[in-house]
């Protein structure tokens, strides 16, 4: 037997299958991590394709700040970031009521880990509902602007005096400016045209009133999205604008879509939704994850099993889902 | 309990815990100031980190490390690789770290190409 039996030395260790598991995790564990690991390869290319695009337009990409400048219920107040900093801690709290429910199922605590299971699920939902809030912001827009020829953005606003005398760029909205007028050009539906043709909302005007509205109001001056060499955006002169507007200007754009968007770039938009989308559907698949966990736990499954790793596991993919957001929040928010 | 240590000391042993409750929340108050950090400078940009170091500002530079930073604690407190053995450690983090550095290194250097491109001029975007 000896001759054939190839011994390895190993019996007994780990290599040899012995007592103790590979890596010293459990197979659920393990695989959790595994599919972590390739789900941050996955948010990586994004992210990285993001940033490819950012580089190739590196002089003329949105300034975040300035796109994502709203918080609920304050109409008009300038409050950029503040809202994105309380998802971010809403996030990162449920993650630490995530990590309790761990700890108190070391301790087979049954009532301790339904609590913070049940902390956890409200974090998330909180989350979720913020980022639609956050969606629903950006989609409606706020100043409109007019799209160029060349598929470009120009953006209107006026120079006004600020505290410290120096003079500041304030946006002024399509709406402020710009009279609406009778028209004949209805939206095209299936329904009342080619069947198989339709086409999306008309815009509220067309590019020849923002002129009229532009050459009527002698303050109003032109935005480009090109950045300058102090991080601002490029403001044109009274003549430049009304040249530009006359010359090149074929949209006007309200909010943001997947083929144009107020805000510059047409893939600043396009990003926006894929990236927070897809982290938005991570965490939606956690609450409910977590939902069900919850349940299991609340049932006595794992008081019967005697181990509450299943909370430990869903743990790791909730703090993972928390993870991904620190960097979608720096990327898309603050760099 | 058995199987469950849990490594209680952060900052290289500089700040040490008495329990594993009481070093998420401390590790939660650390995350907290970094964030606090972040927003900070994200609202008020200091001039004097705007200046351009090694292709980007200071600032971003900061943001990314400070990121980094985070991600490090969140994923060795709160998803307990401080707990696991090394060599876990090692198979979930270096291959993460040298795919995704590959990725970026690729991905930014081409863009930065065609962006060298469209500035050049041979490429009208501006009308």
């Amino acid at each position: 037997m000896d001759n054939t039996v190839v011994s390895t030395g190993t019996e007994g260790n780990t290599w040899g299958g012995g007592s103790t598991k590979p890596l010293s995790a459990s197979y659920g564990k393990m695989m959790m991590w595994f599919f972590i690991v390739s789900d941050a390869l996955t948010f990586s290319g994004f992210l990285a394709a993001y940033g490819f695009s950012r580089f190739k337009f590196i002089d003329y990409w949105p300034i975040a700040d300035e796109v994502f400048t709203h918080f609920p219920f304050l109409h008009g107040v300038d409050a950029p970031m503040y809202y994105v900093a309380f998802m971010t801690f809403v996030l990162i709290m449920s993650s630490v009521t995530m990590v309790l429910a761990v700890d108190a199922g070391h301790q087979m605590n049954k009532t301790k880990v339904t609590w913070y299971m049940f902390f956890t699920i409200i974090g998330g939902i909180i989350f979720v509902g913020s980022q639609a809030w956050e969606w629903n912001t950006f989609i409606k827009g706020d100043y409109g602007a007019v799209q160029t020829k060349g598929g470009n953005i120009l953006q209107f606003g006026e120079y006004v005096a600020a505290e410290d005398g120096t003079q500041k760029f304030k946006r002024i909205a399509l709406r402020d400016f710009t009279t609406a007028e009778a028209k004949n050009r209805v939206r095209h539906e299936n329904k009342n045209g080619l069947w198989y043709v339709s086409e999306d909302e008309l815009p509220s005007y067309t590019i020849d009133e923002v002129y009229k509205g532009l050459a009527s109001h002698s303050n109003i001056l032109v935005r480009t999205q090109l950045i300058d060499e102090n991080g601002h955006k490029t403001v044109l002169s009274r003549a430049e604008s009304l040249k530009a507007i006359k010359d090149n200007g074929v949209a006007v754009i309200e909010g943001a879509n997947l083929k144009a968007n107020e805000y510059g770039s047409p893939l600043f938009a396009d990003f926006f939704f894929f990236i927070t989308g897809f982290h938005g559907f991570h965490v939606l698949s956690g609450v409910i994850i977590n939902i069900i966990i919850f349940f299991n736990v609340i049932i006595g499954t794992y008081e019967r099993r005697k181990s509450y790793e299943m909370v430990e596991k869903v743990g790791l993919y909730w703090h993972f889902v928390d993870l991904v957001w620190v960097f979608v929040f720096t990327f898309f928010y603050l760099v | 309990m058995a199987g469950h240590e849990h490594k209680l000391e952060i900052f290289r042993g500089l700040w040490k815990f008495k329990s594993n409750v009481q070093k998420i929340w401390g590790v939660l108050a650390f995350l907290t100031f970094v964030t606090a950090i972040e927003v900070v400078l994200g609202i008020i940009k200091p001039e004097s980190l705007m200046a351009s170091f090694f292709g980007m500002k200071l600032l971003n530079w900061i943001f990314i490390i400070l990121t980094i930073v985070k991600a490090y604690y969140i994923t060795w407190d709160f998803m307990h690789m401080r707990d696991e053995v090394k060599a876990l450690r090692r198979v979930v983090v270096w291959t993460s770290i040298f795919l995704i550095c590959y990725l970026v290194f690729i991905l930014l250097q081409e863009g930065g190409y065609v962006e060298s491109v469209y500035s050049s001029g041979y490429v009208k975007r501006d009308f």
